[in-house]
């Protein structure tokens, strides 16, 4: 059982982040981020070439952070590729001992630096999600044909709770629930209404008791970070407050720290919520004062 | 119906060599009516050349997307130098087989198969995946009309009832939900949608259709 696994079955609020790999080969890029969160954190997790950028693979990358002591969550998405090239590298990384898993769409490949490139879209998250779950459990293929060797696998999902259309994401978490999801990393939090109405329907059907939720922050270190990602960034949504307060902040990084700090304090509050994912974009320096600061230090040990 | 536009002249301009006879081609069919290669697209860009030097004619076939039309044009296409066909990528390659030798080149780019949804505006429709799924989606086509061909519900992107990948493009998803919804038809979307069989799709290569029954 990975440890992240572990310590949510244990009932401990569990902290992951966020290593996004670099775009080139230099493996220290990925050490010196691993190292500044040892300890702090329960698990990380591996961008699969996120906002279909051209990065260090997701696989190779969690073979890197597993070197440097930390356990890994690999992200997988379906934009690059087909069920054979994703059964085979969930496979390896299995092989490997990679222990926790991702599953997401993934950014469409327009978003990013390739823009004339094909798509896959083979399979969508919830069915990748439950390839993975029957290539564990019932030792099979997406085709039907046996495997053999052991799988040990911690499988998760993405849930954006502020994308539209809203009354439909708890349906859509418990697809991916029913699928084989046993946690979920949401998108990040800014609108706490709105987060607490999708936990209490969630609460309602009762999804929050079948996987553990981790909800995503994000520290911002300007106004104008906070403002891209309130007109820029579909399916996140910022109120004006935070943006107000942003722009009459002294101190911007402090500023955005104390967002973060006050988010996950109202978080830890929210029944259901078994986790927070801080995903400190090209800011993985600041999560130890995070978890510092939220009283999530020092973090359970594996038994 | 297939969309096709026409390409920019400046494209269609070089393909051709000066001196040349030209015999633009229309067709009669779905170009016709999207009003991209029919008679009157034939004769304005045939009139066009004739501005830039060309010696040229026009001509329109009821469709080009099959041989015993295009044999119709055998005569105008003899006198021709060189054609430009005014058909979708179809009837070009129709064409191209009548007519070993001829230089025939296209004139339009074939975009979709779409419907018109607006005077001027048209949209796509249907990608011909060979394994017609709308009845499970208030005929609305989830692998055509989601930049993602998703299956089982929106992605994150879609905000105010659009995609993310072009903003002014409708979510599918969000037409889906919404008309489902109307139609309190909302659990047809909790079951999970197994992967997809692409092999009817392109993805299987080429296609065919063999009818025995109505084989001579």
């Amino acid at each position: 059982m990975s440890a992240l696994e572990e310590i949510l079955r244990r009932g401990e609020f569990a902290v992951t982040a966020e290593v996004g790999p670099p775009k080139g080969t230099n493996r220290e890029i990925i050490e010196k981020k691993c190292a500044g969160l040892q300890g702090f954190v329960d698990a990380v997790n591996i961008t699969d070439n996120q906002t279909a950028i051209v990065r260090l693979s997701s696989f190779a990358s969690c073979l890197i952070v597993k070197d440097e002591g930390i356990e890994p969550v690999m992200q997988m998405v379906c934009r690059d590729r087909n069920r054979i090239a994703l059964q085979s590298d969930f496979l390896g990384a299995c092989a490997w001992g990679v222990e926790n898993f991702l599953c997401l769409t993934g950014d469409h490949q327009s978003m990013g630096n390739h823009p004339q490139s094909k798509n896959v879209f083979d399979i969508d998250s919830v069915q990748l999600l439950q390839i993975l779950k029957n290539m564990r459990d019932e030792k099979i293929f997406q085709n039907g044909e046996p495997l053999k060797g052991e799988i040990k696998a911690f499988l998760g999902a993405g849930e954006n709770p502020f994308a539209d259309p809203l009354e439909f994401r708890v349906i859509r978490l418990a697809k991916k629930i029913s699928a084989g999801a046993q946690f979920i990393q949401t998108q990040a939090v800014f609108d706490l209404e709105i987060f607490s109405r999708f936990m209490e329907e969630v609460r309602k059907t009762g999804l929050d008791k079948k996987a553990f939720i981790l909800a995503g922050v994000i520290p911002v270190k300007s106004l104008a970070a906070l403002s891209y990602m309130q007109n820029e960034v579909p399916g996140l949504v910022v109120p004006d407050s935070l943006v107000e307060r942003m722009r009459e902040a002294k101190d911007p990084k402090e500023e955005g720290v104390k967002i973060c700090l006050e988010t996950i304090e109202q978080l830890k509050k929210i029944e259901g919520v078994r986790g927070v994912h801080i995903m400190a974009i090209s800011w993985e320096s600041i999560v130890p004062d995070i978890v510092r600061g939220a009283n999530l230090y020092p973090r359970p040990r594996r038994s | 119906m297939i969309i096709a536009e026409r390409k920019p002249i400046k494209e269609i301009l070089s393909f051709l060599v000066p001196g040349e006879k030209i015999l633009v081609l229309g067709c009669g069919t779905c170009v016709t009516v999207c009003m991209s290669g029919g008679e009157k697209e034939a004769r304005e860009l045939s009139s066009l050349l004739r501005l830039k030097g060309w010696e040229t004619k026009d001509f329109t076939l009821e469709r080009q997307c099959e041989p015993e039309f295009n044999l119709r044009a055998k005569e105008e296409i003899a006198r021709a130098d060189a054609i430009i066909s005014l058909a979708c990528g179809v009837g070009v390659q129709a064409l191209g087989e009548c007519y070993p030798g001829k230089k025939i080149s296209p004139g339009l780019n074939t975009t979709f198969m779409g419907m018109p949804k607006e005077q001027g505006l048209w949209e796509e429709r249907c990608w011909g995946c060979g394994n017609c799924i709308v009845h499970l989606f208030a005929y609305i086509c989830p692998v055509t009309r989601c930049a993602k061909s998703l299956m089982n519900g929106p992605c994150g992107g879609s905000k105010n009832g659009k995609c993310e990948v072009k903003p002014d493009r409708d979510c599918a998803w969000q037409l889906i939900y919404d008309r489902l919804k109307k139609e309190n038809q909302l659990e047809a979307l909790y079951a999970i949608q197994p992967p997809r069989d692409w092999s009817t799709s392109r993805y299987g290569g080429q296609r065919k259709m063999i009818r025995e029954d109505v084989r001579l």
